[in-house]
């Protein structure tokens, strides 16, 4: 069927669905930026997303609005890199250690009250995910006539951050204070830049941003949670921002390549089953482990060279 | 800890840079030899020679930082059984009466009997093997995340060594080692990659190794759909018998018994103490962690350091795998190692890359979440409040600063590495 007639409605989907993979992984990515642009390494990305999700679950059912569960998904993530921030900030705890304690955390927390809530059956049905923005296809255009664009808003917001990322940190003074802390906070600070002003601010953007991520999981994709449900795609994210070279136009061609391949593992997988005669040849754990391979052959320098920001990971502390 | 501390002479970073390791650092050229690598005196960091008061004092902050965890998980415990109606024995308890039913659930669930005692036990297994694992990485500034991996590979190379028709019909004196040592490569070679890359391509352990736990995995889910036993059982067949690890302490149920692998990892302690403090290879270990350009200036080579650090803590990690294969499943199945690796980045914390406090903090772990099983079936406390506690331990370990500033404990020249030099290594 699909197989004999490769059909442009069935491209389209395939970049719907694509673009759908990669909004978790823009969004993380973004958040890792910020962070790391700043000088503060984030493999707390998957924590906050996961945080993110439970509570924009909990909180649209308690209030039986998709907005109202956004506004604390975000809250909840913005709250949890506040608790990275003050570590790695204030404590001069180790980043990595910092990020870690963030992700265990989030299992714990989510896990937690997930068993309390569930088995209380103490939470009203969520109100569903939020309705999608775009367009059909007029009928009479040809090929594609009659096939369905629709995005929901959060893999529309997601592309948008990405040109609004780009400008702050390249074209205002905000941007080029954050890179300049990010890169030589000793020399940011004698030109009279709060390094932990700075440092505070971009990861609670960083927050905001994880918290969209994070709702992506249970308020646009789903609208139910499971115990570790982003199954990774925060360490993805990382992935892909590294990936990207710590740039947003890089960080979301590459979330848009692992998601295309996500896309491309579930489309495979349903084309092998519902047609047997379609053998596309694609090894499908080929497609799964690319993302992770292609990092490791950038952060090695095997394909192109990525340089993190020159202080990511060194604590801060002013007067000397 | 910091790189350049001559060039960028940060106060808060230089702090953690134990003194003991300068004056080894100082001492290096005169004792080349093994003596080198004994810890000096009065200092802090070490293990049998510092049983006193300084191991007392260094007790201090990893019991406090527990006991405050605990504190807080029974303030939430109070807080959500409001929310949530509960069902079993205790379930009508509120209040302190209910967190006394539930750590005592716990208690029970981990010490109450011989088979309860054994569970823990062998829970806490894996635990040592691999905050050894994390330790012996920590200490020479290598921060191994992909011990999951490693050990999702040991395991899965154990299990066919197990029940590969080559292997199978071999005495149990060769089967099983060879298992057990098919373990150990398997994750020697999932952490030598990532040592290879950061020595010589100055790949940061932390991106690559995260990266090779999602590779490991996928491997282990290709393999298993390979070797699956039956439609619906994504799992390795079981092994022969000829390889299971010997049961030192059977249990009434025949469930989780105490087996080889646990006197093994405690060997594995015994055995990463001695390589790091009476070993020139363990001195140098010591040396690179505390600070490469110091250990590079001495003449140590820090790639080849770097490459075996990873590789022993991946093998140690593969081990862990092997040692659960052989000892406990007697079969690797998808998704059983999952958060070994992160856990024990609490037990490594928690035991301050000490081997023997990794015992100890492995054991800690161990017995909560064998123990948690009953607290649930008693008061039905999510078993889950255990990973919430065992993040606030991590929190309160990595910043002392705060149980210290609660409990007014004076901070002294203490045993603590930054890690994280950055994604560039």
């Amino acid at each position: 069927m699909i197989c004999e007639q490769p059909a442009v409605p069935f491209i389209i989907s395939l970049i719907v669905a694509t673009l759908g993979f990669a909004t978790p992984l823009t969004l993380g990515a973004l958040c890792g930026l910020f962070c790391e642009r700043s000088g503060i390494v984030n493999i707390a990305i998957e924590g906050l997303m996961l945080t993110a999700a439970f509570v924009g679950f909990v909180a649209s059912s308690l209030s039986h609005s998709v907005w109202l569960g956004l506004l604390f998904a975000v809250l909840a993530a913005v709250l949890m890199s506040a608790l990275h921030a003050l570590l790695s900030i204030r404590f001069s705890v180790d980043q990595i250690i910092s990020g870690t304690v963030v992700n265990i955390l989030a299992i714990g927390i989510t896990g937690y009250f997930n068993s309390v809530l569930v088995g209380a059956h103490s939470l009203p049905d969520p109100p569903g995910t939020f309705s999608q923005i775009g367009f059909t296809v007029p009928r009479d255009i040809a090929v594609i006539g009659g096939s369905d664009f629709k995005l929901p808003p959060l893999a529309i917001l997601a592309v948008i951050l990405v040109f609004v990322a780009q400008y702050v940190l390249f074209n205002t003074s905000w941007g080029l204070r954050t890179r300049a802390v990010g890169e030589n906070p000793e020399a940011a600070d004698t030109v009279g830049i709060n390094v932990y002003f700075m440092r505070y601010s971009n990861v609670l953007i960083g927050g905001t941003l994880a918290g969209l991520a994070g709702a992506y999981f249970t308020l646009e994709s789903t609208s139910t949670f499971e115990n570790g449900m982003t199954a990774g795609k925060g360490f993805i994210a990382l992935a892909a921002l590294i990936f990207g070279k710590w740039r947003p136009f890089g960080l979301w061609g590459a979330a848009l390549l692992f998601g295309f391949a996500q896309a491309l593992t579930i489309t495979v997988q349903f084309l092998q089953q519902s047609v047997d005669s379609c053998k596309f040849g694609i090894p499908r754990d080929l497609l799964v482990v690319l993302p992770y391979i292609l990092t490791i052959l950038v952060v090695a320098g095997v394909v192109g060279r990525s340089i993190p920001p020159a202080a990511v990971g060194q604590p801060y502390r002013k007067g000397r | 800890m910091d790189t350049e501390p001559r060039i960028e002479d940060r106060p808060q970073a230089t702090d953690k840079i134990e003194l003991a390791d300068h004056d080894q650092y100082a001492a290096r050229p005169a004792s080349s030899d093994s003596t080198g690598g004994k810890p000096g005196p009065g200092s802090p960091r070490g293990g049998l020679g510092q049983l006193g008061l300084s191991a007392l004092q260094a007790l201090i902050v990893p019991a406090l930082a527990v006991f405050t965890a605990l504190v807080i998980g029974a303030v939430l415990i109070m807080l959500t059984a409001a929310l949530a109606p509960r069902q079993g024995p205790s379930a009508g308890k509120q209040g302190l009466e209910l967190v006394f039913a539930g750590y005592g659930g716990l208690l029970h669930g981990a010490f109450g009997s011989w088979d309860a005692l054994a569970a823990s036990i062998v829970t806490a297994t894996p635990y040592i093997f691999v905050g050894l694992a994390l330790a012996l990485g920590f200490r020479a500034g290598l921060f191994n995340i992909g011990a999951e991996g490693q050990l999702a590979l040991g395991s899965l190379a154990a299990a066919y060594v197990g029940f590969a028709p080559t292997f199978v019909g071999l005495p149990g004196i060769i089967h099983l080692p060879l298992a057990l040592l098919a373990g150990m490569f398997a994750g020697a070679i999932w952490g030598f990659i990532p040592g290879f890359l950061k020595a010589r391509r100055g790949a940061h352990e932390v991106i690559t190794t995260i990266m090779l736990n999602y590779i490991a995995a996928q491997i282990v889910a290709y393999v298993l759909n390979q070797v699956k036993p039956g439609q619906g059982q994504v799992r390795t067949p079981d092994i022969a018998t000829s390889a299971y690890l010997p049961v030192l302490i059977p249990t009434s149920t025949h469930l989780k018994e105490v087996h080889l692998g646990t006197v093994l990892a405690l060997l594995a302690a015994a055995a990463v103490y001695w390589l790091l403090w009476r070993s020139t290879t363990g001195f140098e270990l010591r040396t690179v962690g505390a600070n490469p350009n110091a250990a590079k200036y001495a003449g140590i080579s820090v790639n080849r350091i770097t490459i075996l650090g990873l590789t022993l803590s991946g093998l140690l990690a593969g081990l862990a795998g092997a040692a659960e294969v052989t000892g406990v499943n007697h079969y690797h199945t998808a998704g059983f190692s999952a958060g070994y690796g992160f856990d024990s980045i609490t037990v490594a914390l928690l035991g301050k890359n000490n081997p023997f406090g990794v015992v100890a903090a492995a054991f800690l772990l161990g017995s909560l979440k064998s123990g948690a099983g009953d607290m649930q079936l008693s008061t039905g406390i999510p078993i889950d409040i255990i990973s919430l506690i065992q993040g606030l331990i991590l929190l309160f370990v990595a910043a002392d600063y705060i149980v210290r500033a609660l409990y007014r404990v004076k901070a002294k020249q203490e045993d603590q590495t930054l890690l994280t030099r950055g994604w560039g290594g």
